[in-house]
């Protein structure tokens, strides 16, 4: 099985793109099922939050500065901070303490 | 931003510089993550420019990371799409999520356009705008964002290691923090958002350390409590038609 690596990443491509196309096309019209509705405004906070925690404190060196990072995120974002400060805030924290703790 | 009003010459242009705003921490995360991406393309065999492309074409973290292990396996074909299939599956219902914030007459050109940048953090962002989603808005964003995502890769891909650790690690909590930016405001309004974001990160850290659920990988975990808990919370906390428009 010696295919050429483009052909790979035209696959790779090509299944991606219809699993974002496929139901943002297709679906048209709103949905009225009180159900879905609610299911769907519930997923993306389910899914970002999921995708947050415990990620955030394995993605740095030590679990600690993940920690501190989440901790003055959610507080940054609770008191109105914007997209970009609470990411760099969240970048700042890890950065001075991994100084201190690596 | 400042006065720079004057080279607007169509009526998208606020959103479209909105999402510009937006895409740009994005795209910092992105360049970092990206680089730890272009070793896993290396390894791969793969060259910067393929790296490139791989990255513009697809923008997915996990998904191309598990493609490029695919490569190097030099496994079949079916297995790259089943692969992608799985690993990159919650972006059906992000794509869904989606189809119901677009004005329902909009072309079938601005839903395939929005469609080529869903990932997590364009979605994010998208989530956090009120009302209608304008498709300029996700363009903003995307063409800040994907070649960011996509140059991190090729030049991953060449000084992959020369990139110190320390950095690396601070610049890979931004696209974390960006999430906690687009949950928690509503959490703070709204009691059960907060409870289903506790909720939610309470399962999944379970789910991460839990013998057998462990195995789970991380796409799939995302997929199972997304339906899992949201459907709960739809059951248990129907919402009235009144706020969906908000």
């Amino acid at each position: 099985m010696n295919h050429p690596i483009n052909l790979y990443i035209l696959v790779m491509f090509a299944v991606t793109y219809l699993i974002r196309a496929l139901p943002i096309t297709l679906i048209r019209r709103r949905i009225k099922s009180p159900f879905l509705q609610s299911f769907l405004y519930y997923v993306p906070y389910v899914t970002l939050a999921v995708m947050t925690f415990p990620a955030i404190i394995e993605s740095t060196q030590t679990p600690v500065s993940g920690l501190l990072a989440l901790a003055a995120g959610i507080s940054a974002a609770w008191f109105g901070a914007s997209l970009f400060q609470v990411a760099s805030l969240c970048c700042g924290v890890v950065l001075i303490a991994e100084f201190f703790l690596v | 931003m400042k006065q720079k009003t004057q080279s607007v010459p169509w009526s998208h242009g606020k959103a479209f510089r909105d999402g510009v705003k937006d895409g740009i921490p994005i795209g910092l995360g992105y360049f970092a993550v990206a680089f730890a991406l272009g070793v896993a393309a290396k390894d791969a065999g793969l060259s910067p420019v393929q790296g490139f492309f791989a990255s513009i074409l697809c923008l997915a973290s996990a998904g191309e990371y598990a493609g490029f292990t695919v490569i190097a396996a030099t496994a079949p074909l079916y297995e790259m799409a089943l692969i992608t299939l799985i690993i990159n599956a919650r972006y059906l219902l992000m794509s869904t999520a989606i189809s119901q914030k677009l004005a329902t007459d909009i072309s079938p050109l601005h839903r395939l356009g929005v469609a080529y940048f869903i990932t997590d953090e364009i979605f994010a962002i998208e989530t956090k705008q009120p009302g209608e989603l304008d498709p300029w808005y996700t363009y903003g964003a995307g063409v800040v964002a994907a070649p960011l995502w996509a140059l991190g890769t090729a030049l991953g891909i060449l000084v992959g290691n020369l990139m110190p650790l320390r950095l690396v690690s601070a610049l890979s909590v931004a696209l974390f923090g960006m999430f906690l930016a687009v949950i928690i405001p509503p959490a703070r309004k709204e009691r059960v958002v907060l409870g289903l974001v506790i909720v939610s990160f309470a399962a999944s850290y379970a789910c991460s350390r839990l013998p057998y659920l462990k195995e789970l990988s991380s796409g799939n975990r995302i997929i199972i409590l997304t339906v899992l808990l949201s459907s709960v919370a739809a059951i248990l906390f129907p919402r009235k038609k009144e706020e969906e428009s908000t």
